[in-house]
């Protein structure tokens, strides 16, 4: 868009570095000679491959699809039964706007409120200890999402905050996800483009061990255009040169160690646990819950929450979720998509979030056959 | 036929795919759609119906629309501006520039200062001038405290237009140039904002306005072969509709597209894109290459069209769909579904 003023020079976005970039992948696959797959774990990264038609840019053979990168669409559907009963039952709910309409069991928490309950959106967690500053009533904040909003959540909790506060975590971690997708036996990837924004916090030598282990080249990448093309480039090179290599192209923000502070309260207040990401698997250390010195600010432990955890909505056995976030599928490969499957109506979470995959082909139409 | 427990919710009155669905089940299934005498029908479901008048000379245009906004007053106008301009506009997309007469029917809750209703009714009236546009009649209800919120206004507006000059939505042909009047995303991004409690800085407001002077301007420049004013929905929806209407593609090109600094990164940071929300005094149309630029260059020296720029093309090929080329790649721009939600996370 031509913008007038306001806005600072973009060079990330600039369309003739595009082209010098786009031409080094030319050049690079034309070396590897072969079909080469990339996974991104993030939902921004998605977001701006659509936006941009960055995927009509590639050259033949080099395909980009998203692995397990929205943390909306991994909350598993018995925690939102949860935070739905908490709403249910008298709670002021606050949480991220983006989880209003995933769907639990039986409803979303956008119904809940239709109904009566009282649920708020919030930006962020303070907003939501904001909140109980105010009202006398128990407010619960669901807190959702990876370490960048984590450490935001554990910042609140370790200034004292009011005694009505509580959380209901659904926070997750990404690190053991990646792992969990690297083993799958029929995903086949070649590279991973790690999530730029969660690097902020936990560095990118926490991906020194997993490139170890698991001998995948692994990228930490920015936003903008300018960013994923150059992260797609060094991972060509690493891949061309047979080299299980760990990159920073998102130096601008990202350094080795992270926000130190930011992770430290992190771990003060969270620790890992196994956990159901939604339709991908079970993951070892992949879920985080308030350690024992947290625990009176756990809703499940201040509030007896009675959710069944293994009912399922008959339409989700359809829905392929779980398989386009372990980059086994794409998102217009679902019967459901576009039809029974929409971001009003949504079957499956990948169709609510702006993060999530299946909203997000949606909304930028896919890739033109032209 | 409609389920037992269908009920209407507010993505029916997002102004995209599912509302047009819900207007033929209702609407258009169910009424006369004009007569011989009538060009633009009601399943044209264009801005506005136009019959041909006895006289032979000239048919007659009229169209309606309801007002509701949150707040009443906001940064760049008001509701009583939103409800003459939006309907002033809708006769001027159809070709009918100088509107003969306007309706305004009321509906307020009681409770309701009558400094408020003053005030609105001022607005509606300085707009009205401006426009050129009387108001001729109307209507007044009251109901009770919290069956309606604050205040509704309906404005009904004719208007007339040479016969077989009048425009509708779906005349674009292949080879036609698009051009939009000025900065695209500025009404809905700033009302979102306002609502969000976000107070950015710079100069975000409303565009609410009467565009049918700087339609004229355009008519008189060049052939106009099709007009829609972005309103719900946005650019995005007007350009979907316009293409699948005339049966033509659409090449777009997104750099070309004005949009202010203020509206790009207001929508950068609630996840809004400008190219999906209202406009109130924007227009998108189309016209014969070989006028393009003498149109262009009218628009461009009328007061509110000096950011206007031609935005691409209609084309043989993929009827029906938009394309989009972002400066990097291409992709497919689509129609926005239900109401748009800022993005948190």
């Amino acid at each position: 868009m031509a913008v007038e003023s306001g806005e600072p020079d973009l060079q990330f976005r600039d369309p003739e570095k595009a082209e010098q970039l786009t031409d080094k992948l030319e050049a690079l696959m034309d070396d590897i000679d072969g079909r080469v797959t990339i996974m991104h774990v993030c939902g921004s990264h998605e977001q701006a491959i659509a936006k941009y038609g960055l995927r009509s840019l590639l050259p033949d053979g080099l395909t980009i699809r998203m692995g397990p990168g929205c943390p909306v669409c991994v909350t598993d559907m018995p925690e939102v039964d949860e935070a739905v009963e908490l709403a249910e039952d008298g709670k002021i709910v606050a949480t991220y706007g983006d989880m209003l309409r995933v769907p639990g069991t039986e409803k979303s928490l956008d119904d809940a409120k239709a109904d009566g309950a009282d649920v708020r959106v919030v930006y962020s967690a303070s907003e939501a200890a904001e909140i109980a500053e105010e009202e006398d009533r128990e407010v619960v904040f669901f807190a959702t999402g990876f370490e960048t909003t984590a450490a935001p959540t554990a910042a609140v909790l370790t200034a004292d905050p009011p005694e009505n506060f509580s959380i209901l975590s659904a926070h997750k971690y990404v690190p053991p996800a990646m792992e969990v997708v690297a083993e799958l036996p029929d995903t086949d990837v070649d590279g991973f483009l790690a999530a730029g924004h969660a690097a902020t916090i936990t560095g990118y030598g926490l991906f020194e061990e997993f490139v170890e282990d698991y001998e995948v080249p692994t990228v930490v990448g920015g936003f903008e255009p300018i960013d994923i093309l150059f992260g797609l480039a060094q991972l060509l090179e690493f891949i061309r040169d047979d080299e299980p290599g760990l990159a920073n192209a998102y130096q601008r923000c990202v350094t080795e160690a992270g926000n130190v502070p930011a992770k430290e309260a992190m771990w003060d207040v969270f620790e890992t646990t196994t956990g159901e990401w939604r339709g991908i698997a079970e993951i070892p250390d992949a879920n985080l819950v308030l350690r024992e010195e947290y625990k009176q600010y756990d809703a499940r432990e201040r509030f007896d929450i009675d959710v069944d955890t293994t009912s399922s909505n008959p339409l989700t056995e359809e829905c392929l979720c779980g398989d386009i976030m372990a980059g086994k599928a794409d998102p217009d490969e679902c019967e459901l998509f576009g039809e029974e499957c929409t971001p009003q109506d949504p079957v499956g979470a990948c169709m609510v979030s702006s993060e999530g995959p299946c909203k997000i082909w949606l909304e930028y139409g896919g890739q033109p056959d032209i | 036929m409609s389920d037992e427990d269908e009920v209407i919710t507010e993505a029916h009155g997002a102004g995209s795919g599912q509302m047009r669905k819900l207007i033929e089940e209702l609407a258009v299934s169910r009424f006369e759609n004009g007569n011989a005498e009538t060009d633009v029908p009601l399943e044209a479901l264009d801005d506005g119906s136009v019959h041909r008048l006895a006289n032979g000379g000239e048919s007659v245009v009229v169209t309606t629309d309801s007002h509701v906004v949150t707040p009443l007053f906001f940064r760049g106008g008001d509701i009583g501006r939103l409800a003459v301009a939006g309907t002033v506009n809708d006769l001027a997309m159809m070709g009918a520039t100088e509107p003969v007469a306007l309706t305004c029917s009321l509906i307020v809750e009681s409770g309701t200062p009558v400094k408020t209703v003053e005030r609105v009714m001022d607005s509606m009236r300085e707009t009205s001038v401006e426009a050129g546009a009387p108001i001729t009649t109307g209507d007044t209800k009251v109901m009770g405290s919290g069956e309606i919120d604050t205040l509704a206004i309906n404005t009904t507006g004719v208007g007339i237009v040479p016969q077989g000059r009048h425009v509708p939505d779906a005349g674009l042909s292949p080879g036609d140039k698009l051009i939009v009047t000025g900065t695209v995303g500025d009404h809905g991004i700033s009302l979102l904002s306002e609502r969000e409690g976000f107070d950015f800085e710079g100069d975000l407001e409303s565009d609410v306005a009467p565009v049918n002077d700087l339609v004229a301007a355009a008519m008189d420049a060049g052939e106009i072969t099709a007009m829609k004013d972005p309103t719900r929905g946005g650019l995005a929806t007007s350009l979907n509709e316009m293409a699948s209407k005339s049966g033509v593609g659409l090449e777009i090109d997104e750099r070309s597209i004005p949009v202010s600094g203020a509206v790009a990164s207001a929508g950068e940071v609630l996840g809004i894109e400008p190219l999906n929300v209202a406009n109130e005094g924007k227009v998108v149309m189309g016209v014969e290459r070989e006028d393009a630029e003498a149109v262009l260059e009218a628009i461009r020296t009328h007061p509110k069209g000096k950011d206007a720029a031609i935005v691409g093309e209609a084309v043989d090929e993929h009827a029906g769909r938009v394309i989009l080329d972002t400066g990097f790649g291409n992709r497919y721009l689509t129609e926005p579904e239900g109401e748009q939600l800022p993005r948190i996370c």
